[in-house]
């Protein structure tokens, strides 16, 4: 199966991965996997006194389009306000690397990434 | 399909394989296209169609993971070609714990030590939870199955590591 340009780009040149201190407060993480693949996506943000997503940073073990989703998703958020953030669908991923049918589930893991993210932000600042 | 009924095995987990095999084998010899070669067509594609199926039983029910996710089937319970993500975050950091463990065996100097490190581990995870899958399975009532299916997705994180370190091994004998 051929990949499109951009999940070979963000394949190649993985935006933003690794990991933020786990004890900063500011930071929230979202852990998400897909039993078919076994595919294991992390995603934290670190968000701003005012709720705005600063950064963000992924470690992703799967195939190309997993990488490339959580790799996309990190630069869609930046500067983003949680709610925003929040309004990333799958759907928007997977246009934008040209994923083919067999390979939506990546983008829907890294929308549930984000999701969790979120969640684990808003479940520790009681938001 | 029921493939338990096609084998004309108990349709539970706990199967013996030796009996499998040799069921199988008469299958394929009672419905081997020659047999039918002088049906009529429509005995002849039935053949093939029954051959095919009892591939796929085959296939199914000697692998622990697919014949567990055939019996849930059976219950009612789906669980292949499922998308929800798995958002067990305790189990998920463990993973990746493990997966980190597996990227460094190539830029280790000893790299079998941690390969056998990691096979330890893998295995020994998967055998505790192949023994909870096979009681949860044994119960058979709904809410255990549905705690076997979640067994069944956390046990394909761990083949999926097997293969993964298979793939390291081939590395690096090349």
């Amino acid at each position: 199966m051929a990949y499109s340009e951009k999940v070979i780009d963000h394949y190649e040149n993985p935006r933003n991965v690794g990991a933020f201190a786990k004890d900063d407060p500011t930071v929230a993480t979202g852990m998400v996997g897909a039993p078919a693949c076994g595919d294991v996506m992390k995603l934290q943000i670190k968000v701003s006194a005012d709720g705005i997503i600063e950064d963000a940073k992924f470690k992703t073990y799967g195939c190309g389009s997993a990488i490339a989703s959580s790799s996309l998703v990190t630069e869609w958020v930046k500067g983003k306000s949680l709610d925003e953030a929040a309004l990333i669908k799958n759907t928007d991923i997977a246009q934008e690397l040209a994923l083919p049918p067999v390979k939506i589930h990546c983008s829907i893991l890294a929308e549930d990434a984000i999701k969790a993210a979120i969640a684990d932000y808003k479940s520790r600042h009681g938001s | 399909m029921n493939y338990f009924q096609l084998f004309q095995v108990p349709a539970q987990f706990d199967l013996d394989l030796t009996e499998l095999g040799t069921r199988y084998l008469e299958l394929q010899r009672n419905f081997h296209p020659d047999n039918f070669a002088a049906g009529s067509e429509r005995d002849r594609l039935l053949a093939v169609q029954q051959a095919a199926n009892i591939n796929d039983a085959y296939h199914s029910l000697k692998q622990p993971l697919l014949r567990a996710e055939h019996l849930l089937a059976l219950r009612g319970v789906k669980i292949s070609h499922e998308q929800r993500s798995f958002t067990d975050t305790s189990f998920l950091m463990q993973q990746m714990e493990l997966r980190e463990l597996l990227g460094d065996i190539l830029h280790s100097s000893d790299p079998y030590v941690l390969i056998d490190e990691a096979e330890q581990q893998i295995q020994q995870q998967k055998n505790v939870l192949l023994k909870l899958l096979a009681q949860a399975l044994e119960a058979n009532h709904h809410e255990q199955d549905l705690q076997a299916a979640d067994i069944i997705r956390k046990l394909k994180f761990f083949f999926k590591l097997q293969h993964e370190l298979e793939l390291i091994e081939q590395q690096l004998q090349d």
